[in-house]
């Protein structure tokens, strides 16, 4: 029995949330989830996950279960993709494709019988945050995506979550299977259409059979004033490749909860990501990359550039497990700051138990080279130029392992629009 | 070309010119030589537009403007080109990118179209081969991971690309081989044209039997302290500095 004070704390006592609506995990889940959710308050800065990002405006915002409302037309980002689209945490059928390539399976969770829906979601006890438990409690929806063994999914799969309104709280589960020799690329896209303080909670659950493949490109790009936690549970079985390219463009809290757990071997587990940031936005990436086992490999490669008041925050944890020798493990995040009052705080981290691997990691922060955008003005560029040429080739590392043309093409034209830089 | 008159500059409250005259006329080349800590990078500096640099006294005048009103940039795209002489690597920026748009920013400040990238790749191939430059080199990052020789030939590939009125090369010579020196010493003369000019900045006399100048000074102490033709660097060879020191200490 926890004691008073704590439950008194607890998030069902502290927020003035409107929370009815119906939800779709199964009722034994969203049991625990709640009781959970009665003896558990937000983080606070005084938890080490948590020390450079605050939760309180999320806390204290009066959200709302929305139902779907009407949003402006969104251009595809890549045209030949098969789309599926969320509005406020709800499946769109009238914007999302209905016939599939043979071989997957494609069900939103709030089609599906109750009898199948109940077989998925759990995720296991000792992974469960706060954000997780809400997210089990309150999922409106999400979609159940099942690749066959030895299928490959030729086109992309292009999830996009969208928010309207104001104050709306979004929680969704995917839940992607892969079977073994199966292979899938994915587009997560989050944008907001109108309104302000929505947020998002995101979470992927995802199975990576034998020797499957599979890509996804998170692209973040909300409001100025949208809140987003967006957790990720990958379980990759042996001979498997897993990437994740994170790309955060706009959004103005955000939280990335990577975890990798690599449960079998000869892996490979990339993980990239960029974050472009300006104005008061706050952006943090944890990644959790867990080694069971022997001779896997996992690149990780986060950069950031932040203007104005932004704050970013990277925490990249690597853990080699006992007897999980030859392990290669890279790891490395960089951050240009591009005004007095951006900051950054990095902290990459290596726990290793096994004795025969090869794993480094590495963390920079600093300015541009003065010295270097005066060779280029002393060339004919302008100081705007030269700096941009110089912050574009810094992050174009990250989006050249993007193997998605059109997604790239869709990342320059934002960065074009929102801060005037070009890429050759 | 270039008319400097009475110059002083200070960088941290420390005069390091004090009162340099220097007039260069179109298809002149002028060395510019003198012991450690005369004023010779400053000089290069100060002309090129570096902002730590206080101008205190004195003007300027570039093909008839201001020079020292203009920013860097500006300097640049009216045909001043200062050759560095600790050339700096930047990752991840491609050499012919950089170049590419260092040229039609310079064009679009004279009102003309941009290159093509046809003709822009036909310069590179044509003025790459002038300094021996692997045109693998000129595609990678800027400078980095270069020899120092493969830097200092890539300065002169990118004059060539840009053909400034006025060419300052700042100790270009130091830290090369004597194959490397001929290599960019050939560069330079065959860019010199009767409209075009070159200040070579050197300490030592050896680039002067590549590069022949019309004329030498010797800077000494913030100020031009003798001027004569190209005998006199040999002189300076022959005698070092001490004289000078001794004749001009203050």
């Amino acid at each position: 029995m926890k004691e008073q004070a704590v439950i008194e704390q607890s998030f069902a006592h502290s927020i003035d949330w409107k929370l009815d609506g119906d939800f779709v995990l199964n009722e034994a889940l969203r049991a625990n989830a709640l009781t959970y959710l009665s003896e558990n308050a937000f983080p606070t800065t005084r938890t080490e996950a948590w020390k450079y990002t605050r939760v309180t405006k999320i806390k204290n915002n009066s959200l709302h279960i929305a139902s779907a409302a009407p949003i402006a037309e969104l251009a595809p980002i890549d045209a030949a993709a098969i789309s599926l689209v969320f509005v406020n945490g709800h499946f769109d059928a009238t914007r999302s494709a209905s016939d599939f390539p043979a071989g997957m399976k494609v069900i939103p969770l709030s089609q599906m019988d109750e009898a199948e829906r109940n077989v998925l979601g759990e995720i296991d006890a000792q992974k469960t945050d706060l954000f997780s438990a809400i997210n089990t409690a309150y999922a409106t929806d999400g979609v159940y995506i099942h690749v066959s063994a030895r299928v490959q999914i030729a086109p992309t799969i292009a999830i996009t979550h969208i928010t309207t309104g104001d104050h709306v709280l979004v929680n969704l589960r995917h839940i992607i299977h892969l079977e073994k020799f199966a292979e899938l690329n994915m587009i997560q896209h989050n944008t907001t259409d109108s309104g302000e303080n929505a947020f998002s909670n995101i979470i992927n659950q995802v199975y990576v059979g034998e020797n499957a493949r599979l890509t996804i490109d998170k692209l973040q790009n909300e409001s100025e004033l949208a809140f987003h936690h967006a957790t990720e549970f990958i379980n990759q079985q042996k001979d498997s490749v897993f990437t994740i390219n994170t790309i955060t463009l706009n959004g103005g809290w955000v939280r990335n909860n990577l975890n990798c757990f690599v449960n079998g071997v000869n892996c490979e587990t990339n993980l990239n990501g960029a974050y472009v940031l300006t104005g008061n936005q706050h952006v943090d990436n944890h990644t959790v990359v867990d080694h069971m086992v022997a001779h896997c490999n996992s690149n990780e490669l986060y950069k950031g550039v932040i203007d104005g008041k932004a704050t970013a925050v990277f925490n990249g944890k690597v853990f080699v497990r006992k007897d999980a020798q030859k392990i290669n493990a890279f790891q490395s995040n960089g951050n240009v700051l591009m005004s007095l009052d951006a900051s950054v705080n990095s902290k990459p981290e290596l726990e290793i138990y096994a004795d025969d691997v090869k794993c480094s990691h590495g963390s920079t922060t600093g300015q541009l080279d003065e010295e270097a955008v005066f060779y280029l003005r002393a060339r004919g560029l302008s100081e705007a130029s030269a700096r941009q040429l110089m912050v574009g080739a810094f992050i174009n590392d990250v989006f050249e392992k993007i193997e998605n043309e059109h997604v790239v093409a869709w990342i320059h034209d934002e960065i074009s629009k929102r801060f005037n830089w070009s890429f050759e | 070309m270039i008319s400097i008159k009475n110059l002083h500059a200070s960088i941290d409250g420390k005069e390091i010119l004090k009162g340099l005259n220097l007039e260069v006329k179109a298809g002149e080349v002028h060395a510019i030589m003198g012991p450690n800590g005369a004023g010779k990078s400053t000089l290069a500096s100060v002309l090129a537009g570096r902002e730590e640099y206080e101008i205190t006294a004195g003007e300027v005048i570039f093909d008839g403007v201001d020079l020292l009103e203009m920013s860097t940039e500006d300097r640049a795209r009216e045909g001043l080109f200062l050759a560095f002489q600790y050339p700096i690597e930047i990752p991840g920026v491609s050499n012919i990118n950089f170049l590419r748009t260092a040229m039609n920013e310079i064009r679009a400040y004279k009102k003309e179209d941009p290159i093509s990238a046809k003709e822009f790749m036909a310069l590179v191939k044509e003025k790459s081969a002038l300094v021996e430059l692997d045109a693998k080199l000129a595609s990678r990052s800027v400078n980095e991971g270069f020899s120092g020789g493969e830097k200092k030939r890539n300065e002169i590939f990118q004059m060539a690309m840009l053909e400034p009125k006025l060419a300052i090369l700042d100790e270009t010579d130091s830290g090369l081989d004597i194959d490397a020196l001929r290599i960019v010493a050939n560069g330079v003369n065959k860019l010199k044209t009767p409209n075009n000019a070159s200040i070579v900045i050197t300490h030592y006399q050896r680039l002067l039997d590549y590069i022949v100048p019309d004329f030498v000074h010797v800077l000494y102490n913030g100020r031009i302290v003798k001027s004569g033709p190209k005998e006199l660097a040999l002189e300076l060879e022959e005698k070092g500095y001490d004289w000078i020191k001794a004749e001009f200490a203050e």
